[in-house]
């Protein structure tokens, strides 16, 4: 049976605010949901709460994945039951070269019973698969031995994401805006890359301003989000609709949600 | 390396009350029952004479020790660096002779003590990677060896008492003139009550491929282990040099306090590699000091894993144009652990070079602090000198301190110094998290990313090592 990925009644704070107002969403392994929505409308949030980002409160409601509740879970362990986030901004580790911290993870999340200081996999079976996984996704080998997106352009940055994502092979992939900040080309390699890794075994949440990323990987489901909570689904249709149109069609729709949009910013102009 | 398991089911443990030794692996400790002499406890010039007649030394050098024990009395205690209150002199045997002879086969190393270093792998190093290794136990060396064909080119790798007896011409030519005893203090001590140690001479032109290592290991409660260190390079030489150092956890403190002697003549190089990891009551005072000639490398490689307080300021002279100079030094300060390390420049000559980096990690408590010196003299022009360092704190207990001195009495220098101060971010532990990494594992591989750019520079095995001690050292100190 697929596993199911299944948030409910979200609510999220960071500090003082409430930033997610009670998001339902389920997602099934083997689909593709499309997350869209105007900037500060909550789909970062929605992102680092489910991977476990300590800063991001949850006040209400539950995520989890085939029925583990994982609110109690921290990210390592959120990992281990198959989530997967592609950072929108990922951080720099110096001097930690990307195969030995890939080693290091692909150990823990394929055998989540593993403790601290027991054997890693072995090095030549894990070589081997980095070497043929680059290359699928026309990585260049040399990246193996660079630190951790140190000195990385935008573009590698995100390719790394997308080969962590590809050796982690995660029930569940969110991607936060992996297409943000890059050329045409650079957009076409990481979805290509995405489309490659996606099948009946993966379920994704592709968070996206744009509708390039989708071009590769045709969401069945498209959901809008606007002030905290998603007030539209659809199918790819309407993330071309969103994307030639923009939110204007949206706001008309859901003028409550529209109007705690427009308070909440004005809030932060204010501040 | 032997494994904490086999340490905790075989520890040799002879009634003496033990402190937890926690994570620290080489806190056992063997009999001291056996030993062939033990001096009284504390010091006076009566210890000092009982010493040198004990090792039958010449005259000069039962003169040199009591003109520097008089020394050592006559200066205070430095009232800079760390806290040096908790020192008892009295308290401490100044000598101590395990076994009588040196042996130079394993075999023939009285039983504990050879069970204490294949417990620390040293026996299986030395077949695998060393050219040379000396065994200090205590006050002496109970083992040496050195390749044949080392030896048939002329290098001498010998602890220091024998190079005294068997070369005294060169002995007598350099000794004590890098660090004469009026130096500090503690260096006034070590010349007074010296035991042991390394002394290399690496021919012209002899390129020695593998390390040299020595391996000093303290074992009784109150010991003071004074071993003295000379290394010379001849013209067009090199030679890498290695030494580790560990002790038993005992509830009541030791003293370290070494000095080393180098001189690297032209064209020739020389690599001084220190991973210093000593129990948590060991105050380890050391000097160490190079002078560099015409267009030679000196390298001091330093890493500070251990001890309760470390003073150690490698420093290099370069003496002629050309020279160069370089130290990098990693200190790791852990609870109840003062790491003041650091490194001395001093440009003679023009046309010298040098660089300092300098990455230190502070934890539960402990307190780590750079202490540099980069000094150019009159007429010393043309000079470069670069100092780098990096500090890491992980918890807002710990502190770091930056203390660089920087003295120019020429124009025509360029001088950089750079330091930076950071934090593990939350973002960090974060992305490393998200990929499954426990807490622990994540500030692990941060922190050992942190000290990459010194530990590659490091011989493979002890890279490895140095990599599982921070990693001991970092398990379980978080969440």
């Amino acid at each position: 049976m697929s596993s199911l990925l299944k948030i409910e009644d979200l609510h999220v704070s960071v500090g003082e605010t409430e930033i997610l107002k009670g998001v339902n969403l389920e997602i099934r392994q083997g689909e593709i949901h499309a997350l869209m929505g105007p900037n500060g409308s909550g789909k970062s949030t929605l992102a680092y709460a489910l991977v476990g980002h300590p800063k991001y409160e949850i006040t209400s409601g539950s995520i989890s994945i085939d029925g583990t509740d994982v609110l109690d879970l921290d990210p390592a362990e959120r990992a281990r039951l198959g989530m997967f986030l592609a950072f929108q901004y990922p951080v720099t580790i110096p001097g930690v070269k990307v195969a030995d911290f890939l080693r290091h993870a692909i150990s823990n999340v394929r055998n989540p019973d593993r403790k601290e200081g027991e054997e890693l996999m072995p090095m030549r079976e894990f070589r081997t698969e980095l070497r043929s996984t680059m290359q699928e996704l026309n990585i260049d080998a040399e990246f193996a031995r660079r630190y951790l997106n140190d000195g990385f352009s935008g573009g590698e940055k995100k390719r790394m994401e997308i080969l962590q994502l590809a050796m982690l092979k995660p029930k569940f992939a969110i991607l936060d805006e992996t297409d943000s900040g890059l050329d045409s080309d650079a957009v076409r390699v990481v979805s290509e890359g995405l489309s490659k890794l996606s099948g009946p075994h993966m379920g994704v949440l592709i968070i996206t301003h744009h509708e390039r990323l989708l071009e590769y990987n045709v969401p069945q489901f498209t959901h809008v989000m606007l002030a905290g909570r998603i007030v539209e689904t659809g199918d790819a249709s309407l993330a071309h609709d969103l994307h030639n149109n923009g939110y204007a069609g949206v706001r008309e729709r859901h003028p409550e949600a529209a109007a705690e949009e427009d308070a909440a910013q004005e809030e932060t102009t204010s501040v | 390396m032997a494994t904490t398991d086999t340490l905790d089911s075989d520890l040799g443990n002879d009634g003496k009350a033990d402190v937890s030794i926690g994570d620290y692996q080489y806190g056992f400790h063997d009999p001291t029952d056996k030993y062939a002499f033990t001096s009284q406890r504390g010091l006076n010039a009566k210890i000092v004479a009982q010493i040198s007649e004990m090792k039958n030394e010449p005259g000069w050098m039962t003169d040199f020790r009591l003109k520097s024990y008089e020394i050592f009395e006559s200066k205070p205690m430095p009232t800079w660096g760390g806290d040096m209150s908790g020192i008892d002199f009295q308290n401490i045997f100044y000598y101590v002779r395990a076994s009588d002879r040196q042996e130079k086969s394993w075999d023939d190393v009285p039983e504990d003590i050879r069970k204490t270093y294949d417990r620390l792998g040293i026996p299986e190093a030395e077949k695998k990677y060393l050219s040379g290794v000396k065994a200090q136990y205590e006050s002496e060396v109970v083992y040496g060896s050195l390749q044949e064909d080392l030896e048939k080119q002329g290098v001498l790798f010998t602890d220091t008492d024998s190079a005294l007896r068997d070369h005294p011409e060169i002995f007598r030519q350099y000794f004590g003139t890098i660090i004469p005893p009026s130096d500090n203090k503690f260096a006034a001590l070590n010349s007074a009550v010296w035991s042991g140690g390394s002394f290399i001479y690496v021919p012209p032109g002899v390129n020695i491929d593998f390390p040299l290592q020595a391996y000093f290991r303290i074992n009784t409660q109150n010991m003071g282990q004074f071993e003295r260190t000379l290394i010379i390079v001849d013209e067009g030489a090199n030679v890498h040099y290695v030494e580790g150092c560990t002790a038993p956890t005992y509830s009541s403190d030791s003293l370290h306090s070494a000095v080393v002697e180098i001189v690297v003549k032209r064209k020739g190089r020389c690599r001084y590699t220190t991973i210093q990891n000593w129990s948590n009551n060991v105050y380890n005072l050391v000097t160490k000091r190079a002078m560099a000639y015409g267009d030679a490398l000196m390298e001091w490689i330093d890493g500070n894993l251990g001890s309760k307080l470390t003073m150690k300021y490698p420093a290099i002279y370069l003496m002629e144009p050309g020279a160069r100079g370089e130290t990098l030094s990693i200190a790791f300060a852990s609870e109840g652990q003062h790491q003041d390390a650091g490194a001395k420049m001093v440009h003679c000559a023009p046309h010298t070079s040098s660089r300092i980096i300098s990455k230190s990690i502070s934890k539960d408590g402990g307190r780590s602090s750079y202490r540099g010196l980069a000094k150019v003299e009159k007429g010393a022009t043309d000079c470069k000198s670069n100092v780098v360092c990096d500090a890491l704190i992980l918890d807002s207990e710990s502190r770091s301190d930056t203390y660089p001195y920087i003295e120019v009495e020429e124009d025509d220098v360029a001088m950089e110094h750079e330091a930076s101060v950071s934090k593990i971010a939350e973002e960090q532990l974060l992305y490393l998290m998200s990929r499954g990494l426990t807490e622990a594992e994540a500030s692990a591989m941060i922190v050992t990313g942190f000290i990459e750019p010194l530990v590659k520079e490091l011989p493979m095995e002890y890279a490895v090592e140095m990599n599982r001690l921070i990693e001991l050292q970092m398990e379980g100190s978080v969440g």
